[in-house]
């Protein structure tokens, strides 16, 4: 299945978790918001979060300092 | 040119602000001179001088609590906004609370991970509240890259290649482009479109 990643289509199994694809897609865990279709995924969640075919995911990274 | 169409606007418009420091401190000013009637800052921390490299304090207030410190600088700028300051630490889960009834959000705290919580607190808790957060501050040069991003609700202005802070140096003028930045996205934002 097919879904989008920060406007990139990316090839992605059945059930795939969205820790799993986070980690899959190097993304610095646990330094990011991660919004499916719109809805907040908190971090707790992101382990038993499944994507599904089309899914748009935003991935958005934070970097210290302020 | 003085708009008193847009002073009306801003004297009804409140701002909450996560964070008194580099961009909290900046941001607050930036937008209590702009004529926003009312602002909610929140901090735990106190003035230290090796805050003053970049936040708006002065020698004379280093040991005052920041919120303190802060409102008495806003209150010697302007007399037209209303400062309501909350001395305490945002906790993980209730992040968003004092910010329930502002206009906008701003997200002015130091640490990646506190700034993920707070980011994540606020857009599901206050569905629809706009929030401007800041990703990417610290280091020299390089004003060219920042950017703002859009994701619905929140924005953020970024610099995408930009060290964490505790691998580059935080120093004013980055600092002050970034909470002006966001100062400025609040506006535009409180103003709507046109302006």
């Amino acid at each position: 299945m097919t879904i989008t990643v920060n406007g990139r289509k990316v090839e992605c199994r059945q059930g795939e978790s969205v820790n799993r694809l986070l980690k899959r897609m190097r993304y610095n865990f646990p330094l990011v918001i991660v919004k499916v279709n719109g809805t907040i995924v908190r971090r707790e969640d992101h382990i038993r979060t499944k994507v599904e075919d089309g899914d748009i995911v935003e991935v958005i990274h934070l970097t210290s300092g302020g | 040119m003085d708009d008193p169409g847009v002073t009306e606007k801003l004297s009804r418009c409140s701002v909450g602000i996560a964070g008194a420091g580099g961009l909290g401190s900046n941001a607050a000013m930036a937008l209590a001179r702009s004529g926003v009637g009312r602002l909610v800052i929140v901090d735990f921390d106190r003035v230290e001088e090796s805050n003053l490299n970049r936040q708006y304090f002065f020698l004379d207030q280093v040991g005052e609590f920041k919120v303190e410190a802060l409102m008495e600088n806003i209150r010697r700028a302007t007399r037209d906004c209303f400062v309501e300051i909350i001395n305490k630490k945002l906790e993980k889960g209730s992040m968003h609370e004092p910010f329930t009834d502002v206009d906008v959000v701003v997200e002015a705290l130091d640490d990646a991970r506190t700034k993920a919580d707070f980011i994540e607190d606020v857009m599901v808790n206050l569905p629809g509240k706009p929030l401007v957060a800041a990703s990417g501050v610290a280091g020299v040069g390089g004003s060219e890259r920042i950017t703002v991003e859009r994701f619905g609700d929140l924005r953020i202005v970024e610099d995408h290649q930009a060290l964490s802070s505790d691998e580059d140096v935080l120093l004013s003028p980055k600092v002050g482009l970034f909470a002006h930045h966001q100062a400025n996205l609040v506006l535009e934002i409180l103003l709507g479109d046109g302006k």
